[in-house]
């Protein structure tokens, strides 16, 4: 496979087939993400979760979808009318794009990837907090103070947190040398008789632990989902929002979790490599485990008042950050001699 | 205030405590997880109802099947909405319905209107109308919840007619199907 990369013609096959197959098994995805955060967060509550529409409940989601796409398209008065349209496109949009740059090894040296970019972190990143826009446009646009409320505080959270986030991996590439997401999960150490890749976890746990923390902040999740925040601003943005365009935020922060899920496989956990285990299984199974703890993270936890959420994205997170940057820093510098 | 007794609590506790007490909500939240769920999966199992539910309505029978029901509309005077529609006509040697006078000729129950309050059973003075466990009453027209003799006569749920034979008063009225009173 990694020779068809290398042919002219066969790289484009191969990429727009993957195209396609990445957009299908996001979809789905997404689809089985909700089932499964339904199901889980039921089960934290002692009840079964949705088990009526097919077996264990599993198509429950396509009834949704089904419902949603036949709800009448409403935009409500005074709004912007091209913004309000345009803010859900930009969600879904900015939430695929991250998948461009995510590669999977689908079995022992075969790999997979759309775009092979020398700098895929970043990419993820920038294309991530265009996220951000989506928020705030549609906060703005739906004349809702509510919707603007939440628009807002997306916008200050998402600006604190990036910055963690960012910090939080920079040790990473340190130790890796690449900000290549296929070169970060193949890292080789040598320790003693092991050679091999290795989950860069061991290296980095503090890093690991902000960017857990940040990735769910990135992502709108609870505890830190002030933009959406039921109780205070009925729905923040989504207040106005319904059928497709309220489907296409609510694909957008699935496919966002699976996306922030999938990069804390690829950075922390060594991506496709687990001892026996087939390579996509690997991946599919460390993902799943990911969603899981963004679901029990929001199964337990209640919302941070706004001010906290400040003071652990500033006076928290952001200086643990550095001085796990300059920690690794001046262990790397010693290890080299 | 009422913040300042707490404070010196709060100087003593480190940062370790606080992760101490989120990871102790994360054991909690997992442990519920793997526990029994409490839910009734609803319309194929249902909760037992208490000895003393009022759901719809019965109208008994003696044991020699005649109908208890002796026509003397104190349930229609005790409903407080009015839902009970009793016309009585005599008993005659050739068409014994009841044991006593009088039977109920018609007997109608608008089941749309009744509130389930259990007056009438309390009113029978023969033990005749009793509230029974069913409490899914949905049907398709307002017709059909008009409910005629025939339908408040239908045996009750075995385990009912057990509880209700085993009542510690006896009947007032004998179950003889012969004797005038």
């Amino acid at each position: 496979m990694s020779d068809l990369y290398k042919d002219p013609i066969g790289h484009w096959v191969v990429v727009v087939l993957a195209m396609a197959v990445v957009l299908f098994v996001l979809l789905t995805a997404t689809a089985y993400t909700v089932w499964f955060e339904r199901v889980a967060l039921g089960h934290i509550q002692r009840r079964p979760g949705p088990n009526r529409v097919g077996p264990w409940g599993l198509m429950q989601l396509a009834a949704d979808g089904i419902k949603l796409a036949f709800k009448e398209s409403f935009v409500p008065a005074k709004t912007d009318r091209v913004i309000y349209v345009i803010a859900p496109t930009i969600a879904v949009a900015a939430a695929f794009l991250a998948w461009a740059v995510i590669p999977i090894g689908l079995w022992y040296n075969v790999q997979y990837w759309i775009a092979d970019v020398n700098v895929g972190v970043l990419l993820i990143f920038a294309v991530s907090s265009l996220n951000v826009y989506a928020i705030v446009l549609g906060g703005y646009a739906s004349n809702n103070k509510y919707s603007l409320l939440g628009g807002l505080r997306s916008a200050a959270q998402l600006i604190s947190y990036e910055m963690a986030m960012g910090l939080s991996l920079v040790p990473t590439f340190m130790i890796v040398g690449s900000l290549r997401l296929r070169d970060i999960v193949d890292y080789t150490v040598h320790w003693g008789p092991y050679t091999g890749p290795i989950p860069l976890i061991l290296l980095t746990p503090i890093g690991f632990l902000i960017y857990m923390i940040a990735a769910v902040a990135e992502t709108n999740r609870t505890p830190f989902d002030l933009p959406e925040a039921e109780q205070e601003l009925i729905g923040g943005f989504l207040t106005e929002y319904s059928g497709l365009k309220f489907v296409m935020y609510y694909l957008a922060e699935y496919v966002n979790v699976i996306t922030a899920s999938a990069l804390a496989t690829l950075l922390f956990f060594g991506g496709w490599y687990l001892w026996v285990v087939p390579p996509v299984l690997a991946f599919f199974l460390k993902v799943v485990f990911f969603v899981f703890v963004y679901i029990w993270l929001r199964g337990t936890f209640p919302r941070l008042r706004y001010d906290m959420l400040m003071r652990l994205g500033w006076k928290v997170l952001l200086p643990l950050a550095i001085v796990n940057v300059i920690v690794t820093g001046v262990i790397i510098v010693l290890v080299q001699g | 205030m009422a913040d300042e007794p707490k404070k010196p609590e709060r100087e003593n506790q480190s940062v370790l405590d606080d992760i101490g007490a989120l990871a102790k909500g994360l054991k909690t939240t997992l442990g519920e997880y793997f526990s029994p769920q409490v839910t009734t999966e609803y319309p194929e199992e249902k909760s037992p109802r208490s000895e003393r539910y009022r759901g719809r309505h019965y109208l008994r029978r003696y044991d020699n099947g005649l109908e208890r029901c002796i026509g003397c509309e104190l349930c229609a005077a005790a409903c407080p909405v009015g839902c009970i529609l009793v016309i009585a006509a005599e008993n005659s040697d050739e068409n014994r319905v009841s044991p006593g006078e009088r039977y109920a000729k018609t007997y109608e129950i608008n089941m749309l209107r009744c509130i389930f309050c259990g007056y009438c059973e309390e009113a029978c003075p023969v033990q005749a109308i009793v509230l029974g466990p069913e409490y899914e009453l949905s049907d398709t027209s307002r017709e059909k919840f008009i409910y005629t003799k025939e339908k408040l006569l239908e045996p009750l749920p075995p385990d009912v007619q057990a509880r209700l034979d085993s009542r510690p008063h006896p009947d007032p009225l004998p179950p003889a199907g012969e004797g005038k009173t």
